[in-house]
């Protein structure tokens, strides 16, 4: 096995991309893509086979895990990072208990967006070469070499039909790290990132209130109450908020609430001001 | 516009009890995936113990409703008497055959009870005015399959009008929070022989 990994990691591939300066002085990292571990159709190129499958005119469409709200957010105390758990097939609605915040290590989450499968797939597979490249070079991945290496990843499979939008959000050497990275090759920084079906309402009630310097307490509270607001409008996303924060020690899970509750105490939060408004 | 019925999204019940019916709907009204309002009636009193709710496109449902209104009105002006929930359904099938080319994207559903003998009626019809008329409930909407799931499991004959709201409403509620178009609230009318009691469902708004 290790005859294996030593072959796969230290060998210079054609394919394999240079982790400019994002790895870390002095060091140099390929990704070698897996290549033979996925079967495609014989005789076919995958472009071209699956290309039928994904288009919306399609009568055989595949129907993926695509309503969704995500949203992470960088101020002074870290990252937060909040999402719905409705997974659903057409109008359908497959589960309301969808887990879409997956735990790459104890210093990195990834959020879920697109298809369910290529997300937990591909971050499963970013937190095995995390752990290589913390082997190898005896110190933590920054986020911005993590969500490059998940970049390279799936933009290696660019066309051939994958299709997820992900937040890689961690603390690193630079302090809090947001990466949006998706299926298209994309991949960016910024404070405030929002993905999926309902991520237009959440990006709205963020930008209404959102500060650098708001307190953890604040931050937690928009967080929640973006995500509720976009499970009420967008059709796609609902259940559950989940809500992660990340520090300096690492990501925490605040807390885990049913919109239904939600919805039901920002009501009487809104009758207690206006009770309040009518007394004044 | 792929499916003028799952554009808005809905989803109305009727059920049959002991000496009464119950009538019940959701309260979304959306675009697509977008929820626009919800608080938007999709159940339409005809007379004090007759109503008519609709599935469908919710601009179609408003047309069909205010036509039949008016022709139900000239009907019980001429005839001096209130309307039979089955001369109300065969009017209702006729107004839709007579778009038999060129339909209202609607089926609605009928419950009411009868003027004078007080005996419960349910029935529903596709979109060019094939009645179904049944005996114990109807289901029509975009989460029709979940509707009849619920609906075979909780129904029982001869419901007192308690009884029949808390069926009625279980079979709602459970079945939108399995659908994403419909939802967001819930309206109930129980139709007893003396009175209509109509309630609102504390539901989930997701």
């Amino acid at each position: 096995m290790a005859s294996v990994l030593a072959d796969k990691y230290c060998s210079k591939s054609l394919r394999g991309i240079l982790m400019d300066g994002e790895c870390g002085p002095g060091h140099e990292y390929n990704y070698q893509p897996l290549n033979n571990s996925f079967t495609v159709p014989p005789g076919i190129d995958p472009h071209h086979f699956v290309s039928p499958f994904m288009s919306d005119s399609s009568d055989c469409k595949i129907k993926f895990n695509h309503g969704t709200t995500t949203l992470a957010f960088k101020f002074q105390h870290g990252v937060i990072v909040a999402v719905d758990s409705r997974a659903t097939a057409g109008s359908y609605i497959a589960s309301q208990t969808v887990k879409k915040v997956i735990e790459i290590n104890p210093y990195l989450l990834g959020t879920m967006a697109g298809g369910a499968a290529d997300c937990a797939y591909w971050e499963r597979q970013l937190s095995f070469e995390c752990r290589i490249y913390e082997l190898r070079n005896k110190e933590r991945i920054s986020v911005a070499a993590a969500s490059k290496l998940l970049a390279n990843m799936v933009s290696y499979y660019k066309g051939y039909g994958l299709s997820m939008g992900t937040m890689i959000c961690g603390w690193d050497k630079k302090g809090p790290g947001i990466y949006y990275v998706d299926t298209d090759g994309n991949r960016f920084t910024n404070n405030i990132f929002s993905v999926g079906s309902g991520s237009t309402y959440a990006y709205g009630v963020i930008d209404s209130t959102y500060k650098w310097s708001m307190s953890i307490e604040e931050a937690r509270e928009l967080g929640k109450r973006a995500i509720y607001h976009a499970t009420y409008r967008d059709s796609y996303s609902g259940g559950v908020v989940n809500l992660y924060h990340v520090q300096e020690d690492g990501w925490t899970k605040v807390s885990q609430t049913d919109v239904k509750s939600l919805h039901y105490q920002y009501e009487e939060e809104k009758n207690k001001e206006i009770i309040n408004n009518e007394e004044l | 516009m792929a499916n003028p019925f799952e554009y808005n999204g809905s989803a109305v019940v009727g059920m049959i009890g002991s000496g009464c019916v119950a009538i019940a709907a959701d309260r979304r009204l959306g675009i697509q995936g977008q929820t626009i309002a919800t608080t938007f009636d999709k159940i339409y009193p005809m007379n004090e113990s007759l109503y008519i709710g609709f599935y469908g496109l919710a601009t179609d449902a408003l047309t069909v409703s205010s036509r039949l209104k008016y022709q139900l009105n000239l009907y019980q002006l001429r005839e001096n008497r209130q309307i039979k929930p089955k001369a109300f359904m065969h009017m209702t099938s006729n107004l839709l055959y007579s778009k038999r080319f060129g339909y209202y994207f609607v089926e609605p559903v009928i419950a009411g009870l009868d003027p004078v003998t007080k005996d419960p009626y349910i029935a529903t019809m596709d979109l060019i005015g094939c009645p179904m008329e049944t005996k114990d409930f109807v289901v029509v909407g975009t989460c029709s399959e979940q509707l009849y799931g619920m609906c075979e499991s909780l129904w029982k004959p001869d419901l007192e009008p308690e009884d029949l709201f808390e069926t009625i409403s279980q079979a709602l509620m459970n079945a939108v929070d399995r659908d994403a178009l419909s939802g967001w609230g819930a309206i109930v009318h129980v139709i007893e022989k003396d009175k209509v009691t109509t309630r609102t469902l504390k539901a989930r708004m997701d």
